[in-house]
Formats: C-alpha cells, structure tokens, sequence
C-alpha cells in the first residue's frame, strides 16, 4: 500500500512538474512570477485529494483558490483552511416557539457564504407550515417576505444541513469529496467534486445543493473572509451546502444565521462543552430532530418554549 | 452510417453548448437533480444485462440454437454498456474529474458508495464482454475448434456480472430510505424482470433486421425461445409492478406521495402522468400477445408486441421510474421536470453511438461467424 501510495504521489507530482514546466515555458514572455491562468487550472485539474496533500501542497492550493477568485470575480479574497479545534463538536438548536419567518437567516446566508445570487441558491430552507401539521408536504416554501410574518395560523420551519453523525451524503459519494471533520462539520472539496449530485439524491433533508452554471457574484458583494471547505467562490458543475460558517465558527465567532436573527430562535455552540448554552437546552428542554427515523443522527435539535 | 455520424455530430454539438454553459441547459434543477440522462443510463444498463437471457440458456441449459447467437448478445451488450457510460460522463458536472473515481490515482470510495460499486462493475461487465468477444472471434478467425470447457468459468462470470449490473443500479436508488418511491426491496428484482423484457423485444427486432439485410440466419426456433422469455419476463415485472401499486395506493400516505402524484397527476405534470398511463397501455397490450401462443408466434404482432415493450419500458423504468422519486422532494416540494432540446439532442447522439458501435462489432462477427472473414491457412 506504500508502495502503490508513494508511486502515485510520484506520478502526481511528476505529471504536475511537467505541466508546470510546459506552462512556464510558454509564459516566459509575460515576465511574471504568478502563474498563468492556464498553469493554474492544469494543477487544479491534477491536484491530489485535500486529505493527502503535504502542507506545501495545501499552502500552493490555497494561494491558487486566491488567484481564481481575483481572476473570475476581480477580488483578493483571503482564503484559509483553519483545521477542527480539539476538544469541539458543534451543534445547533432552534426555538421554533420564537420562529416568526423573517428569513433573515436566509439572506446572511447567502452574503456570508458567497451563495451565488438570483438563481435560488439558498442553504437554508424556511417552510411555512399550517398549524396543526408536520406534515412537510403541506409547506409553502416561497411565501413572500414582503407580507407580514407570521401569518396567523401558520408556523416555520427553518432547514439547513443537519451536519449529521452518520450521513448518508457522505457515503453516497463515489470520489470522497466530502466528509465528516473532527468538529462534526460536513465539508465538500469543492475542487475534487465531480458533480454527480448522488449525495443530494441521499440526504433526507435536501440540505445540498448543486451550481447548475458559474455562480452569479458582483465582486463588492464578496465576502473575503473565505475557508478552502466552505464559503470560497465555487465553480460551476459542483455541489456546495452550509458548514455551519466554518470560516467563523472555527475562529470562535458564530455562524451568520445565528447572529442575523432578530428572534434569537437560534442556539450554536460547543456540544463537548457541560457550560455551553445549547447543553442546557438539549438537557432542560424537550428537543426533537427532524426525520429522526432516517437514522443519520443529525447534530440539529428543535425544541419550544411550551 | 452516414446517419447515424450525423446523430452522434449534432449530439456533440450540443453536448458542447452544455459543456460551456453547464447543466443549466437542463431541465434540471436542486428538486428533480436527475432526468433523463440517468433515466437513459438507468435504461441501458438493463439491456445490456439482458445478454444473459442469451446466455444463460445457450451455455446453463445447453440450448445449441441460443448458441449461435450469444455473440450478438455480447455485441449488443458492449454497445449497451457504452451507451450507459456515456449518459452518467454526460449527467457530470466536471466530467474531466471522473480520474477521482480511479483506483489509487483518485480516491474510489469502493465499498461504500453504491455508485463506486455501479462504476466497478459496469467496468469489469464491459471489459468481460470485450474479452469474451475478442476471444470467440478470434479462435473461430483462425479456425481453431473451440472447447466450451476453455471459457467457461468466463462466461459464468459474465452472468453473474450482468446480473449485478442492473441490480447494483437500482440498489443504488433503493437505498435511499428519504425518496420513499424507490425505497423499496422489489426495485432490484423488478428491474431485472423488466429488462429481460426490454431487452428480449430489441433482440427479437435486431435479429430480423440482421436477417434481412446480412449473412446472419435467424431460426424460427430461436425467435420462439426468445419471445417466450420475453412473455414471462413481461408478466413477471407488471406482477411486481402491480405488487408496488397496491402498496402505494391502497391507504394514501405521505410516505406514497410520489406514487400518488405520478398516478393521479397533478398541475404542470400532466406530461407525465400521460405518458406512465401510454407506458402501461403498450405494457398490457404487449403482454396480452404474448400470451397467446398463436399470436406469440405470428410474426408482425409478435414484433408489434416487440416495439410497444421496448418503448413501454423505456418511459416506464427511464422517465417514470427516476423523475417521480425526486417529486416531493424530501422537504415537501412539488417540482415539475421537462427535458430541453439540448438534452434530447445529447440522447439521441448517445443513442447513435450505441447504434454505431453495434453495427460496427454485429458485421465483424456475422463476417467471421460465417466465414466470409478468416485467416489464410
């Protein structure tokens, strides 16, 4: 295994070499350092799975990811790969007692994560569900916004990736381009992605989704704050999902959704930690999770003041 | 053939408006993320496993008429899976990446995802065939007596392949506990059934147009046998067909509801229910003839019977099987799905190919088989 590991690795890095040789050559003219748009997408389109890569690999991958974004967007994004703090699994609950349908989670979202814009690109679904029903068939998913929330007799029902213990999308998929991290954050390789859309077809709560064609960014809209697994611009043909903003989260701040609710519906925190606040609520209050039969194990609570 | 070049041209044409644009050319979209290009994969991976009820009888039960024609079985089922290949490279999002799912080089997650399984077997059902194919050929090519005994473990492992192909296929849908419409355990039997089906009608039309227009000699004999599979395997797949009805609508849960709306319909798919409804129609009609003996072995219904199976199946397991399972989706969505031209464009060119590729290997080995191409002694 070794042997066969090392000898790929060789392979690898030998075919790069030569692309990077054949591409120099034909850039000399330029004068630069930087390399072409060419060089970078044949290093892309040659470059090893995230979770084999040294750290010089990792350290050239990101300064590319970089040089796409200014290249397709015209912006200088900062992109890291921030790794799982030890010691934390993240989790989330939401109060639907205190869920009045603002959507506001929806478009930080969107602006947070560099969701392309106009084409329904959304992480996070509210239903809008009758009352006296959990029946989801029965919910509205495009009720405007513009009309007062909430309407009476109606209830929502706010669905993002439920970051599950045992997800079904992540053994759908034929090439690992996503998995599970340490903290219990599912992430995508967006760069080794090969746009089969079988993970979407497993997940129970159609928590992922796919970018039909490149990804509609004005450049002043781009959040430059990116992490390589999560809100970095994608491209077209790939999948993408929440990551609970793990360009935030692992930096100890919280995720937008959380923040930009005006009802405080929303609890993230730190499931390891006995102080934390959603500790409290999974211990003192009477939580369920959606489609728990499905047996996924999502890390994803809901629960009501009553 | 120039025809056909023309078919696989514009295909490509097409393919390369999506290839720059991506599947937003579709009519794809998050809700229904699979149409009818993996319908068509669905589809093809069924006929290419039907070569197995030329097989099977020819080398299990020592049919000596089956014999004769398993070479054409393998050459269609070459083509088959082809076909299939190429509808799943086409429904990619970065086709250029399919090195991921190599072995080592990539990172194959073999066994864990059943469609790394589905790439697996595919691979090694068409690499068989090829072998097999190459082989018969060519000892008959250089006119060396063939002893069945020298191949046999091949062929016992071409059908235990083909037989997986097509189950593997639709494991890969029954295993989806959130789209309730596949998850169910007669998926796999029923897609066997149905593709001996389909495949029996379009070797019953092939034969007679080999007949007609090469070498190739078809026998009464061997057109009867094949019919009589098809009859049961017909019956057998509307049996388990109407076993899932019953299940579906005797008491309307919300666990049925892709059932219900395919069956009952609904605004904006009204397309589709019409064509599930035309897909039943030719599927009873079909089988009606061929259980009457006298009308079995009548030629013109029997190719009737043929033709309205063939398609019945194709709408049935292509479009009435993959779409409906995505509608609700799994948060209660109804969604509505219509391929655009690019995409039949790009079917229809995939098609060509397979036609192609048949055409090409059926006139090899008609040339060969009798005679007409050998070495010099």
């Amino acid at each position: 295994m070794a042997n066969s590991r090392s000898t790929r690795r060789g392979f690898l890095k030998g075919t790069v070499a030569i692309a990077t040789l054949t591409t120099a050559t034909l850039a000399s003219s330029s004068q630069s350092d930087e390399p072409t748009a060419f060089a970078d997408s044949i290093a892309s389109f040659l470059q090893d799975h995230y979770q084999r890569m040294s750290k010089d690999e990792i350290g050239e991958l990101l300064a590319r990811s970089e040089r796409r974004a200014k290249r397709e967007h015209g912006v200088d994004i900062k992109c890291h790969n921030t790794s799982a703090i030890t010691g934390v699994t993240f989790g989330y609950a939401l109060n639907l007692s205190k869920c009045k349908g603002t959507r506001r989670c929806v478009e930080a979202c969107v602006t947070e994560n560099n969701c392309s814009r106009n084409s329904n690109m959304e992480n996070i679904r509210v239903l809008s569900l009758p009352e006296g029903t959990r029946d989801l068939n029965q919910s509205d998913h495009y009720y405007g916004v513009e009309q007062k929330v909430p309407e009476a007799g109606r209830w929502y029902l706010p669905v993002q990736c439920h970051q599950c213990d045992e997800p079904a999308c992540v053994q759908a998929c034929p090439v690992e381009a996503t998995w599970k991290e340490a903290d219990g954050i599912v992430v995508i390789d967006y760069d080794w992605c090969i746009g089969c859309r079988n993970c979407a077809v497993a997940c129970p709560y159609w928590a992922r989704h796919f970018n039909w064609s490149k990804p509609n960014l004005p450049a002043k809209e781009i959040n430059k704050n990116t992490h390589y697994l999560g809100n970095r611009p994608r491209m077209a043909g790939v999948m993408e999902k929440c990551t609970f903003c793990i360009q935030r989260t692992r930096k100890g701040h919280l995720p937008a959704c959380q923040e930009a609710c005006p009802t405080g519906a929303r609890v993230f925190g730190n499931l390891l930690d006995p102080a934390s606040e959603i500790r409290y609520i999974l211990e003192n209050k009477n939580v369920f999770r959606l489609k728990e039969e499905q047996g996924t194990q999502p890390n994803f609570w809901y629960y009501t003041d009553v | 053939m120039v025809v056909l070049l023309l078919t696989i041209l514009q295909g490509g044409m097409a393919y390369r408006q999506q290839a720059i644009h991506g599947l937003a050319v579709t009519g794809l979209s998050d809700q229904i993320t699979w149409g009818l290009y993996i319908g068509n994969f669905t589809f093809f991976v069924g006929v290419a496993a039907a070569a197995v009820i030329l097989i099977i009888p020819a080398y299990l039960f020592h049919r000596r008429e089956m014999r004769r024609v398993t070479l054409l079985g393998e050459c269609l089922a070459v083509a088959a899976v082809v076909v299939a290949l190429l509808f799943v490279t086409v429904d990619l999002g970065q086709p250029l990446r399919i090195w991921h799912a190599l072995p080592f080089l990539g990172k194959l997650n073999f066994p864990t995802s059943i469609l790394a399984w589905d790439m697996v077997v595919l691979t090694f059902y068409l690499l068989i065939n090829i072998l097999l194919l190459w082989y018969l050929l060519y000892k008959k090519f250089c006119h060396h007596t063939l002893q069945v005994k020298h191949y046999f473990p091949l062929i016992i492992v071409a059908i235990i392949l083909g037989l997986s192909i097509h189950t593997v296929t639709a494991f890969m849908l029954s295993g989806n506990p959130s789209r309730p419409f596949w998850h169910t355990a007669i998926l796999a039997p029923r897609f066997i059934a149905s593709a001996f089906a389909a495949g029996a009608a379009l070797m019953i039309i092939t034969f007679q147009i080999l007949h007609r227009f090469s070498r190739f000699r078809l026998s009464k004999g061997l057109i009867r046998e094949v019919a009589l599979i098809m009859a049961f395997s017909q019956f057998i797949s509307l049996f388990l067909l109407g076993s899932e009805f019953y299940t579906a609508l005797y008491r309307h849960t919300a666990q049925h509801s892709s059932a219900v709306l395919l069956y009952w319909g609904t605004t904006g798919s009204e397309g589709l229910t019409t064509a599930i409804y035309l897909a039943l129609s030719a599927s009873l009609i079909g089988v009606v003839i061929l259980m009457v003996r006298s009308w079995r072995e009548h030629v013109p219904l029997l190719n009737l019977a043929s033709v309205l199976i063939f398609f019945a199946i194709w709408m049935e397991k292509g479009i009435g099987l993959v779409v409906p399972g995505f509608t609700p989706t799994p948060l209660g969505e109804i969604a509505h799905y219509s391929p655009t031209t690019i995409e039949i464009q790009v079917t229809v060119g995939i098609w060509a190919v397979g036609a192609m590729i048949f055409t090409i290997l059926a006139r090899i080995t008609i040339a060969i088989e009798y005679g007409h191409l050998k070495a010099i002694k």
